[in-house]
């Protein structure tokens, strides 16, 4: 997990397959954010089925993270500088 | 100059996906093309294990898959050509990031006991190498072996 797993996260979904992903921040989420694959978030960069949606609140940025043996987790991390960036620069679509 | 190859593994839970990997290395450096590998730490140690005296693989040119997904998404390194292992949703999800991010001409090899229903779900541009194989590399071998005479062809006239 790189930097993500020294940070404090919150596991809102595990082991479940990315669309299933996409679709629970879409459905739980209002404010959503559109990024493409390859978007760099703390020190990742996402892998995923493009349109790679991230949601926003209350100074959190969920998001879909894939492991290759594991699947899909949605990670819910506190921040600031990179919703900052996201709402800057990515579509919003929710 | 070679061409540049990328075989990007997925998790090697499915027996038939190193040895699959290691032909298709094998064909393809004999094609002309530097081969590299991106996987799991576990995927790569299958390979090195398998291939001591590095006959088919350089192991400085086994990579990790954060590192050449960040290579990549970073444009420091592209390749010609990318074949990437799908035999669960993650594989997918692998296969869309490239497509994404590289520029290479790009295969799916599908595999495993959901192969047909992963395939199904893949509707990205790109060639699909399709075969239920878990355990039995032969009906998957046949695959890459077409995959080859079409890649030597490509290769040649690009």
């Amino acid at each position: 997990m790189g930097c993500i797993e020294l940070m404090e996260y919150e596991i809102l979904l595990s082991d479940t397959t990315y669309k299933e992903g996409r679709e629970f921040i879409k459905r739980n989420f209002k404010a959503v954010y559109e990024v493409e694959p390859g978007y760099k978030l703390f020190d990742v960069y996402l892998i995923g089925i493009p349109p790679i949606l991230i949601g926003v609140e209350d100074g959190y940025v969920i998001f879909p993270y894939v492991k290759p043996c594991h699947g899909t987790f949605v990670l819910k991390i506190k921040d600031g500088e990179d919703i900052g960036r996201l709402i800057k620069k990515k579509k919003k679509v929710g | 100059m070679n061409k540049k190859a990328l075989l990007l593994l997925g998790c090697p839970e499915v027996p038939v996906q190193t040895g699959i990997a290691l032909y298709l290395a094998s064909r393809l450096k004999n094609a002309g093309l530097d081969i590299f590998v991106a996987g799991t730490d576990s995927a790569l140690d299958l390979l090195k294990v398998s291939d001591p005296n590095g006959c088919y693989l350089d192991v400085e040119k086994l990579i990790s898959l954060d590192t050449c997904i960040e290579s990549l998404a970073e444009k420091r390194v592209d390749f010609d050509f990318c074949s990437v292992f799908v035999h669960n949703d993650a594989g997918i999800s692998y296969l869309a990031t490239i497509k994404s991010i590289s520029h290479a001409k790009l295969s799916a090899i599908i595999f495993g006991k959901d192969a047909d229903a992963l395939a199904g779900q893949i509707d990205l541009d790109c060639e699909k190498l399709v075969a239920r194989s878990v355990h039995n590399p032969i009906p998957l071998k046949k695959k890459v072996d077409d995959l080859i005479k079409e890649v030597e062809r490509w290769a040649v006239s690009n």
